[in-house]
Formats: C-alpha cells, structure tokens, sequence
C-alpha cells in the first residue's frame, strides 16, 4: 500500500511573525521557514506504518513556491521515499491544496493520505477535510492513534471532551494531532541520502487544476496589545486585587 | 438571505458553542435557521427553538447522526445547502471536522475562526496563532464558516419560538463507522464555557503534582482546568485540557496560569480572557508580558496558600 504525506513549508513556530506596515500581510521575507510541525508528524506515522510492514511506499508532497523543495527534501530525511512539488508562485489556498492533492490521488491511488491537521501559518484546519470530501473517502482528523489492518483503520481521535475511535475503510484521509507520535531527529547520512531521492515537479496546469484563491484578504492587522499589569508582592494582595480591584472573585 | 447554523448538542441538550454561532449569524444580517442533525435528538432541537433569534429549527433524527460521524453529518448539510447564503459551524472538534468537507462538495472557500462579521461577505479571522488579524472577503455563493466561540456573546437560550421541522436523516456512508468514546469525567464546566479557568504548566512536574496542587484550587474557584501543551505532552494532563493555537481557544471572566511560561502558541489559546493572572518563580517568563496580576513564586507553595486565601 501507498501512503501519501501533504507537507506545508510554513514560518518556523519559534518566529513571532510581524505584520507589515502597509497592512498587507506578515512580513516573511528572511524568515526561518520549516515543515508545519504537524506534517512533521503525518510523515513520522507514515514511515512508523511503513517500518511496520504495512506500507510499501511513502511519498511526500508539498505544493508552492520553488523553496518547498527543501521541505520535501526534509521529508526525504525522514524516510519518504519520494517527493513531488506542484509548483506555483500562486497564493493557495486549502480548496486549491485539496483539489491537487485529489488530483494525484488520482494518479498515485494511495491506500491512505495523512496530513497535518492545520498550518500554523494561516491555523485554516481544512485541507484534510476537503480532500476526503473531493475524494469521497472517509476522514478521520485530530489522530491521536493509528493502527491499519487489512482494508481498515482505526483511528482514535482527540475530541471535546476526550478521545473518540472510528474505524474507517481505505482508502482514506487521517488528520494528525500533537500526540500522534514524536517525530524522529534526521540524521546527516540521511540528509544526504534524500538528495538523491526522486523529486517530480508539476505545474497546478499538468493536473488541470485551477488554483485561483476564493477569499481574497483585505487586510492584516495587529492583534489588539494587552498592556502588562502589575507584579503583587504576596498572596495575600493577589486575593485582595482579584476580589476588590477586578472583582472577579 | 438565509443563514443556517449547525448545532452542537448531545442529543438531549444544546451545547454552549451553538449559542455564539447563532450570534454570529444573526450579525450577518440573515433570517438563522438551525440544523439539529442527532439521534432520538427531539428535547435539542425543542431548545434548539427556544433560542434567541432562531425562526426556523430543521431537526433530522436517525441512527445514522447519532455519533457525529463527518461523512453523514455533510452529508445532512449537503441535503438542504442550497436553501442558504451562509453555513456556520461552531469552530469546535466536531465543527472543525465537517465544515470543511461541506465546503469542498459545494466547491466553495471556507472562512475559519471568525472572530467579526464585517458585512455579509467579510470577516476577520485570527492568523499565525492570533499574531495578526486577516479582513477576508469570500467571493463564494455560499459561505461556510466555522466561528470562534470566544469572539461572539452567547444568544439567549430562551426568547425564541421557532417552528421545528423534522427532515429524513442521511444515508450511512458505509465508509465510517464509530468504535467507541472515552470521556474525560469531571464534574467541572466545560474548559471553553468557564468562567473561571485555573491552567497547569510544565513546572508542575509530574500528572500526581498537577491533579495535587490544581485540583484544591480548581474546586475553590469552582474553575475549570486547563493546561499548557507542554503539560499535555508531558502527559500530567488530559489532550483536551490543552489550551493553546491548537487547542482550545478560551476566554473567561478570570484566567490563573501556574507554572506556564506562555509560549506565544499558549498565549493565542488565552489572551483575550478577561482578567489573566501569572504565578511563575521565572521572573522573565514571557506570561508575565500579558498578566493582569503577576505573582513571581514557587507555585508549589503559593498555589496552596492561595487555596487557603479564598
């Protein structure tokens, strides 16, 4: 079985992103970019099935600008077995993703498709959702456990509340959430490995998608400042300002 | 103009985060109708009516709705979608996991999070954990939205008297189906409802010292409790404690942060509380940055004393 891994080259978490002054977006030029924590984790699951006999191939995608090469490079790293961009200088937006990535599910007829749960760029939370839809397979995000035998998975799911188990028939889309699994360090002999692993590159036009962004964004702004307040001395001044001063006690 | 809002219910109750859905919807300017999509779900869609605002309930009732499963629940929407302008889901779990699929079978963008309706096609929306704020306007025929809760009032669950109409329940997908659910027992309020939420960090050390200092100071407050995902990753703390970019997004009247040093990731799941007090011995911990009323102590022994104060 083929596993298909969509990961997103996005701002790295640690960078606290500005918004530029002209109010048109974050400024991200010279910005340490990464994989989105959470594809990180979808590529890791991947590889643990593979390493577990289930899977026989893991192939990694990312879709955008030239750079997300590296991403897939990183992907590579880790252990997919190829990679392949489509690539566009277009913003796109999750619809847009979906649909390429639907496009090559055509092509590739994958027994699963894992994905992050959400960017943490635009935190959208969408892409695998859609994908199942476009696909008609079924979901099953926000995994916390997966564990694939035969044609079906079951998946336990982080939910309000607690966890949830589906079992769903492949093929199918998987969301990753945090407890997934911990990502492996990558290692330099594989670092190096994976440039000379096979990376196709593809235009949105070969898969006859269109790609046009639905929202258009107006503007970006600054989150509204909370001011610090104060340091209290003592508990005791701690309970007398919650009860006197914000009287929310 | 009509919009349609999707309820989160248990079957027998409405929860909370249909209630800001609704608010939301009704700033759009719309008639809002409600979709109670359930199993034996009568007594939700009954006060599902009661709420404020809310002319029209659609209540579809069967086996196949009764676990929420993505692929019926879309499938329920689908069924009525062309009636309206706007689709709202509470931007919850269940919300997150069905609005998008709704979204692609209409072929439209989905608008996520919003936090404010500017005008029938324009929203702002928290990006990049809530470090800037996007004004989007969706070209779409139909827009899907999911909302954040901590960005609309509450509709009042009582003032309505909507007409409720009872619709066949969509076929099983037969691609899915539901194992089980494990529930976190508590008797506390519900983390994105509290008025009140006591949060755990990293610095609690371990789950005993986390449930030993938190619980007495939870039960005081009669708070919820929360954590950071360190505190999660850790395992001291349950996943959906979590509180954070990606987890849950909470905002209320007093929020007490032990131990967190407040990673810009956790301060997007809090900062719009009301009132935010830090207990840290980390004079420089960046939560302070955000606090009302900062304490620099060893929360082992300030947590206690606290306790003891109220």
């Amino acid at each position: 079985m083929k596993v298909l891994v969509a990961v997103k080259r996005v701002v790295d978490y640690n960078v606290k992103v500005r918004v530029k002054s002209d109010n048109s977006g974050v400024d991200i030029a010279n910005v340490k970019m990464s994989m989105n924590p959470f594809d990180e984790i979808a590529v890791e699951e991947a590889m643990r099935l593979k390493e577990k006999g289930v899977v026989t191939e893991v192939i990694a995608v990312s879709c955008g600008v030239t750079q997300c090469q590296e991403t897939l490079r990183t992907a590579m790293a880790i252990g997919a077995d190829r990679g392949i961009l489509v690539e566009t200088a277009e913003e796109l937006q999750p619809l847009a993703v979906a649909k390429l990535l639907k496009a090559l599910v055509d092509k590739e007829q994958p027994g699963l498709v894992i994905l992050g749960k959400q960017a943490i760029d635009d935190d959208c939370n969408q892409t695998g959702q859609m994908l199942a839809a476009l696909a008609d397979m079924p979901q099953a995000t926000f995994a916390s456990k997966v564990e694939v035998a035969g044609d079906k998975a079951s998946v336990t799911r982080e939910v309000d509340g607690g966890l949830e188990t589906l079992s769903i028939s492949l093929p199918a889309v998987i969301t990753t959430d945090l407890r997934l699994n911990e990502p492996r360090y990558v290692t330099l002999p594989n670092i190096m490995k994976a440039k000379k692993k096979q990376l196709d590159v593809f235009k949105p036009e070969d898969l006859g998608v269109d790609v046009a962004p639905r929202i258009k964004t107006l503007k970006v702004t600054e989150p509204a400042k909370r001011s610090a307040g104060i340091k209290v001395p003592d508990v005791a001044t701690l309970v007398d300002k919650l009860k006197n001063v914000a009287k929310v006690i | 103009m009509t919009s349609l809002v999707i309820a989160e219910h248990d079957n027998a109750t409405i929860k909370g985060a249909t209630l800001n859905t609704v608010t939301a919807a009704a700033a759009i300017g719309a008639d809002v109708h409600v979709l109670v999509a359930g199993h034996n779900a009568g007594a939700a869609a009954a006060a599902a009516a009661q709420i404020a605002g809310v002319s029209k309930v659609i209540h579809a009732d069967g086996a196949t709705l009764e676990a929420g499963l993505a692929e019926n629940v879309a499938a329920q929407v689908l069924a009525i979608a062309s009636n309206y302008t706007h689709i709202l889901f509470p931007a919850t779990a269940a919300g997150k996991n069905v609005a998008p699929r709704v979204a692609a079978k209409l072929d439209v963008g989905q608008i996520s999070d919003i936090t404010k309706v500017d005008s029938p096609d324009t929203f702002e929306r928290p990006i990049y954990a809530g470090n800037a704020i996007a004004t989007v306007q969706s070209s779409d025929a139909v827009k899907v939205i999911t909302v954040r809760t901590t960005g609309f009032d509450a509709a009042a669950t009582t003032g309505g008297s909507a007409a409720v109409e009872t619709t066949a329940a969509a076929s099983d997908s037969g691609k899915s189906s539901f194992v089980g659910r494990e529930v976190t027992k508590n008797d506390r309020p519900e983390l994105t409802a509290a008025k009140i939420i006591v949060s755990g960090g990293r610095a609690l050390g371990s789950a005993e010292k986390f449930n030993e200092v938190m619980i007495p100071l939870a039960d005081k407050l009669g708070a919820a409790i929360g954590a950071s995902r360190a505190a999660v990753d850790a395992g001291y703390a349950a996943n959906d404690l979590q509180v954070g970019q990606t987890g849950k997004i909470v905002a209320p009247q007093l929020y007490v942060a032990c131990g967190i040093s407040g990673a810009i990731q956790h301060l997007a799941g809090m900062k719009d509380s009301k009132v935010i007090v830090a207990i840290n011995k980390d004079p420089e911990a960046p939560i302070f940055s955000v606090a009302d009323f900062g304490l620099e102590a060893d929360l082992f022994v300030a947590v206690p004393e606290l306790v003891a104060a109220l």
